[in-house]
């Protein structure tokens, strides 16, 4: 057991560190530019994003045609732990990088990845995920928006919700129902879309944090060309998997506060006259946490090991958003609690913001990217192996399926 | 980066593994709780002769001369299959003392019969009904000679010596008994895991020697715990890796409402919940397995970490893996109550969870995180 890298690796490193040392500032502990929501960061976001692009280090897995340098998994996770140490944008692009991207790798036409994918990488085209709606959330297969065939396009109607960063996207991934006839599951297919498209209407959601990362988005009438279908008709689902498939590995550790925030602000947070880490239930708060957050880290280290041994990792990392979604909740909480009254108060204190950002922030985290019970299903159907529920819309017409009141 | 055992590693846990199902290491464990007999002598010799209590016996001294993380993979498999025998005792506990802190002497007469089987032993701290510390030992030691008592000792029958952790003019120390001199009286205490016998000892003008300083004893304890809880560690996921491939396959196999329970979401939950806090508890065991191969000075925090989520762990899943058995999980008949009792004999052992996650602040603390 070591941690040490290879030779190799640490050749890699140390040119990672280089580019980046001349190139951004190292975190200092100020406020980290990652805020989804905030639209101001966006020029920034581009011009950063350019930068790797022109460098390389854009989508460094990428085959060279397409702006990366074909770099190996420990390579990619390499250049991440870098990046992370210094204080960049991050989060605009990663629904498209991270979930459009592969997509459009495996079943778009080769003309057009090399279209779309270089102005993907470098920031230039910003991608979003159309799947979720207002009746379809955790089974996503139960949408409804429909996609009729008119010679060689097709008209789209209907409304897609929870769609993140369908406001400033010059492109969409979209899955639509060509067929109610069909089962739930068979009568889908999977497009792109170009987000200018005529009956395109995106309204911002505003959310419980106060900001609007998400948007509904409105189709009406809205033509797409055939030759902007990803698979077969009718293969939207197997498309569609394959996305979500790439999400769960995108969605990964909630940011946000974590134990040493909760550590160093109960040092210096005075409660009934001593400091609050002489509480008990602070202590032992403070151990569970330590505990969850070196648990994630040494998963973490564990999925690295057999990817840098060249093995395929072992689904261990299938726990991280749900334990780091929930951590993030109680820590919010545990920090606000610590003022009593005057946590309900907004003041400039960083630390208390990050407490309340955590807060108000975490019952999404628990929601995106599949919800804490949806990803305990996934675990239990497929690490551990158990059967499936019986589903009272196996067999049956789309059209014919039980669907309340809405 | 390397977080993983290497291939020599895997295979002693392949073979260790082999060999426990081979013997019904389970059905034996079944066999001394229901028959009172506190140990299984027979599966003891073989585990002796197969090498396992010499692994980190330096060659000098005739054992393997391994290191803690072969120690680690034997652990695991002790515990999956609820092994009775006194290997933590003895291997955990006893004998990283003899290596540690004991005189040359000593080690050429101990360590030998350690790796023959000719020694066992085992350690004597706790005295009432609380948590043992060093303010609170009236064991006394003085000239050698030592009086007291001790209880819930495990393994004392089966050991021939024991580390007792007594007080004297200085401090507390750490003394060597054996214990088939003269003055010292072994009664069994009824407990609630019989496959693992406990005992009281009581010591009037025994024989004893020093090991280590006469007033730092406590300490060398502390020192010799924060080891052992990542090889109790290992012991508890292996165990809590056990309950819960139980439940999951009852939870396939067992049907109502005409179809596996397994399919009912609040059984799926569950099961879920305890694939994560064993994941959370192994992730957290290789790295206090590296800490402690190593003597990294990430030890004491490594091994706190590791300890308290391998409790948790290991209490969740012998738990609900009772509940996903329904009745049948509360009967004698099913193995479900044996993890559970064995969860909580090792959640004891070397100290409860609450004092461990203390600890692992205390350590927090220490390590001055402003």
């Amino acid at each position: 057991m070591d941690f040490n890298d290879t030779p190799d690796q640490a050749k890699f490193r140390e040119k990672c560190r280089t580019w980046l040392e001349n190139n951004a500032p190292y975190k200092d502990g100020s406020a980290k530019m990652e805020s989804f929501a905030n639209k101001d960061i966006l020029k920034e976001a581009k011009e950063w994003q350019k930068k790797k692009y022109n460098a390389g280090w854009a989508m460094l897995h990428w085959p060279k045609e397409y702006g990366g340098i074909g770099a190996t998994p420990i390579e990619r996770i390499i250049w991440a732990n870098e990046e992370a140490k210094f204080n960049v944008p991050k989060g605009i692009f990663e629904i498209g990088l991270g979930m459009c991207g592969p997509v459009m790798m495996t079943y778009a036409t080769e003309e057009q990845k090399e279209r779309y994918l270089p102005p993907m990488a470098e920031g230039k085209e910003i991608w979003c995920q159309l799947f979720s709606e207002p009746s379809a959330g955790s089974d996503v297969a139960g949408l409804r928006s429909k996609a009729i065939k008119k010679g060689d396009k097709w008209v789209v109607n209907g409304q897609k919700v929870w769609t993140s960063g369908a406001h400033f996207s010059d492109f969409g991934i979209l899955v639509v129902r060509h067929d109610p006839e069909l089962e739930k599951h068979k009568g889908l297919t999977f497009f792109f879309v170009d987000m200018k498209s005529p009956g395109i209407e995106v309204k911002p959601i505003k959310q419980i944090t106060g900001g609007s990362s998400f948007n509904e988005v409105y189709f009406t009438d809205v033509e797409i060309p055939d030759s902007q279908r990803l698979g077969e008709i009718g293969d939207g689902w197997k498309v569609a998997i394959t996305t979500l498939m790439n999400e769960r590995l995108a969605v990964g550790d909630a940011d946000g506060a974590d134990v040493e925030d909760a550590f160093k602000w109960a040092k210096n947070q005075d409660n009934l006259g001593e400091p609050l880490l002489n509480n008990r239930a602070a202590r032992e708060s403070i151990a569970d946490w330590y505990c969850e957050a070196s648990g994630l880290k040494n998963t973490k280290l564990r999925t690295m090991s057999a990817l840098s041994k060249g093995d395929t990792p072992g689904p261990e990392a299938s726990i991280t958003k749900i334990v780091s979604a929930a951590k993030l909740q109680d820590i919010g909480n545990f920090g606000i609690d610590s003022l009593d009254m005057a946590g309900m108060l907004k003041t400039d204190s960083e630390n208390i913001k990050r407490f309340q950002n955590a807060w108000l922030g975490a019952p999404g985290l628990r929601i995106a990217g599949g919800t804490d019970e949806i990803l305990r299903n996934v675990i239990a159907e497929r690490v551990l192996g158990l059967p499936q529920d019986p589903r009272a819309d196996k067999g049956v017409a789309y059209k014919d399926i039980p669907s309340g009141k809405n | 980066m390397n977080l993983d055992f290497s291939n020599d590693q895997k295979f002693l846990k392949e073979e260790a593994k082999k060999f426990l199902e081979k013997e019904k290491s389970l059905s034996r464990n079944r066999t001394v709780l229901e028959n009172n007999s506190r140990v299984d002598k027979d599966l003891w010799n073989k585990i002796v002769d197969l090498g396992w209590t010499g692994i980190r016996i330096p060659e000098e001294y005739e054992g393997l001369g391994l290191g803690h993380l072969e120690l680690c993979v034997i652990a695991e498999e002790l515990g999956r299959f609820l092994a009775p025998v006194p290997f933590s005792s003895s291997v955990y506990l006893f004998t990283e003392i003899i290596i540690n802190y004991a005189n040359d002497d000593i080690k050429k007469d101990i360590l030998p019969k350690l790796v023959s089987g000719e020694v066992v032993g085992t350690l004597a701290v706790t005295e009432e009904l609380k948590a043992p510390s060093s303010s609170n030992i009236t064991s006394k030691c003085e000239n050698s000679l030592l009086n007291g008592s001790k209880i819930a000792v495990p393994d004392a029958e089966i050991a021939t010596h024991a580390i007792v952790v007594a007080k004297n003019e200085k401090g507390v120390s750490l003394q060597l008994v054996d214990l088939s001199s003269n003055g010292v009286n072994i009664e069994y205490q009824e407990n609630i895991d019989e496959s693992r016998g406990h005992f009281q000892i009581k010591f009037d003008n025994v024989e004893c020697q020093l090991i280590g300083d006469e007033s730092n004893g406590w300490n060398l304890y502390e020192t010799i715990v924060n080891q052992a809880a990542v090889l109790f560690a290992y012991e508890q996921i292996g165990g809590s890796q056990a309950a819960m491939d139980m439940a999951i396959n009852y939870a396939k196999e067992r049907y109502a409402f005409g179809r596996p329970i397994g399919s009912f979401q609040a059984i799926k939950h569950k099961l879920a919940d305890m694939y994560i806090s064993l994941t959370l508890a192994k992730s957290n065991c290789y790295y206090a397995a590296w800490a402690l191969s190593t003597n990294s000075s990430d030890l004491p925090s490594a091994s706190a970490t590791a300890r308290v989520s391998a409790t948790k762990a290991y209490q969740f899943c012998s738990k609900e893996n009772i509940q996903t058995h329904g009745g049948n999980g509360f009967t004698w008949e099913y193995d479900c109550h044996m993890f559970y009792r064995r969860s909580k004999l090792l959640s004891l052992n070397i100290g409860s969870l609450s004092n461990w996650k203390e600890k692992l602040v205390v350590g927090l603390e220490q390590s001055n995180i402003n």
